[in-house]
């Protein structure tokens, strides 16, 4: 199921994984290939989060030289890496197919059915979600006051439906693909719901941030189950990556 | 012509059919040579009994009216309908009970998850049996009764559900903040935990304690590191590990001491269990194949206060780890 081959996840002498269970049956190959292979399997985030990530897996002696070198290769088993867009990470990690998993806060609160631990926050990839309008005016309290609904334009529609929600106000989320700037400038919402990083995207269509939702960082997130099986090294990989990520 | 089956919902044909008889026949007589004799409740029940035993039925999906405006759930557990069942049929029968199940449940899902809807569940309850015993035996059963069926490689996590709950009480956490907590636990958002543990006032040594103890798994050994880390001033934990102690020395005794993983963090979402809860795991299957716990209350809301515990597989999630096993083997 796993590029690791998937079996038990006891060490020899390692108590805190327990001892004594079954090995693969004598013969079965993917025993002898997955002892030379790391025993955890990491979804990386490709896009805005993967350099960091990256520098990070190095500071821990994880060898990320192929993954660097190779745009297009998805799977490099040797590292123990598998490469796939952010919000697919929630994904492998919930079905196993990875054991752990480096993905943004946004994608965790957008997913929030995944049956997937988070474990750490690794502080770095910083930014914000957070509702932003034309600058000049207020076409959310406009809207509010006159028609009782705003309209707002988001790739986010669970933080942005539970946002209004929380906040008492009736809003109709409008989903989009692409740049969600481009929605209010031409009249097809008054707001958006959107994450930023400098604010420069917004600065140079002119809108203007209104509301903080969350501030967003990277975080490590872990299969409930490679959780309890593989104890040990999940245990090892967050003690250390603790270590290598400056608060 | 091909017509839709709702989302969540499947045939099950020939070749797997056979299969999954193959699997629930030893589980089968797995349960039946321990005493376990098998029971049927039916599919739906008044949803004002099923609110009894949970205020939310056990997070019931499907409502109907019946012809007289009745209201009746499809059972999203098998739990709460045996212990009615218990209360009604049996009031004086003697204890212990030993009871098994072969039957669907029924879920809610969101559209496009791909979960099921329907969950095919073999599982044991055990009635009129107090802690440790009662965990030792389910849980011993259950693994055998997997064994049987051709897994090799599964384990089982024990925790206590009512440990975290019992130091939030201890600490005097405000209840508003202990809702927050609890929902972090049960999903293991151990950053959003430590956040909101560093808001509240607590000294060091009871903040490091909540922040540590959901982390804490492995052998029995992450016991006496709990009860290091909690300190004598959160006592009311110690009982809790005290039961948790026994009920993995039982279990140590028997063949399936090496498939227990102590996990303190454990904390399953239903809200009837009161002590030991139990995650059953395969390295084949990425999620939890089952699971259960201790329920000491919920016969009680029926009528009938007895000690109970329970286990429960997912059938078709231990046919997916049994048929990677075949493919090993």
């Amino acid at each position: 199921m796993t590029p690791s081959g998937d079996t038990p996840p006891v060490r020899p002498g390692d108590v805190r994984d327990g001892a004594g269970v079954p090995e693969p049956a004598a013969g079965h190959t993917g025993a002898r290939l997955a002892a030379e292979r790391p025993e955890l399997v990491i979804a990386v985030p490709r896009g805005a989060l993967l350099a960091d990530t990256l520098d990070v897996l190095d500071r821990l002696g994880i060898d990320t030289t192929e993954v660097r070198e190779n745009d297009r290769r998805l799977l490099f088993a040797e590292a123990g890496i598998v490469t796939m867009r952010p919000s697919d990470v929630p994904t492998y990690v919930e079905h196993g197919a990875a054991d752990v998993g480096i993905t943004g806060k946004d994608v965790l609160l957008e997913q929030p059915d995944r049956e997937v631990y988070e474990l750490l926050d690794l502080h770095y990839g910083h930014c914000r979600m957070i509702v932003a309008q034309p600058e000049g005016a207020d076409p959310l309290e406009r809207s509010m006051r006159r028609l009782g609904a705003v309209r707002v334009a988001t790739k986010y529609p669970r933080i942005a439906r539970g946002h209004f929600a929380a906040t008492g106000r009736q809003a109709e989320i409008v989903e989009v693909k692409g740049s969600v700037e481009l929605a209010p400038l031409t009249g097809l919402v008054d707001a958006i719901v959107d994450l930023t990083a400098s604010g420069r995207t917004l600065a140079e269509n002119r809108l203007a941030e209104r509301e903080e939702i969350a501030v967003c960082t990277a975080r490590l997130i872990a299969n409930p189950a490679a959780h309890k099986l593989k104890a040990a090294a999940v245990d090892d990989l967050v003690a250390r990556l603790r270590a290598a990520v400056p608060r | 012509m091909i017509h839709r089956t709702p989302g969540g919902t499947r045939d099950v044909l020939p070749d797997e059919m056979r299969e999954l008889r193959g699997l629930s026949s030893h589980l089968r007589a797995t349960f039946e040579e321990a005493g376990y004799g098998e029971v049927r409740t039916p599919s739906v029940e008044y949803e004002d009994v099923l609110r009894r035993g949970d205020e939310r039925s056990a997070g019931a999906g499907y409502r109907v009216f019946d012809e007289r405006g009745e209201v009746l759930v499809l059972r999203s557990d098998m739990t709460i309908p045996i212990a009615r069942m218990v209360a009604s049929r049996f009031p004086e029968a003697s204890t212990p009970l030993r009871l098994s199940y072969f039957a669907h449940a029924y879920r809610a899902v969101e559209p496009q998850s791909g979960r099921p809807r329907e969950v095919l569940q073999a599982g044991i309850e055990l009635i009129g049996e107090p802690a440790p015993e009662g965990e030792a035996e389910v849980v011993g059963l259950m693994l055998s009764g997997l064994e049987r069926a051709g897994l090799a490689r599964h384990r089982v996590a024990i925790g206590d559900g009512s440990l975290y709950r019992m130091l939030l009480d201890h600490l005097g956490v405000a209840p508003e903040a202990r809702t927050a907590l609890l929902e972090r636990l049960t999903r293991r958002d151990l950053v959003g935990l430590e956040a909101l543990l560093a808001r509240l006032d607590l000294d060091a040594g009871e903040r490091e304690a909540l922040t540590v103890l959901p982390t804490l798994r492995g052998g029995r050994e992450v016991i006496e590191t709990a009860r290091r880390a909690l300190g004598k001033g959160l006592a009311p934990a110690v009982d809790a590990l005290d039961r948790l102690t026994g009920c993995v020395e039982l279990l140590a005794g028997g063949h399936a001491a090496a498939r227990v993983i102590v996990d303190l963090g454990l904390a399953r979402e239903l809200g009837y269990y009161t002590g030991a809860v139990f995650e059953l795991y395969d390295p084949a299957v990425g999620f939890a194949i089952g699971g259960g716990g201790r329920y000491d209350e919920l016969l009680g809301r029926f009528g009938r206060g007895l000690p109970a515990c329970g286990i429960v597989v997912d059938l078709q999630r231990v046919h997916v780890a049994q048929a990677e096993e075949e493919r090993l083997a």
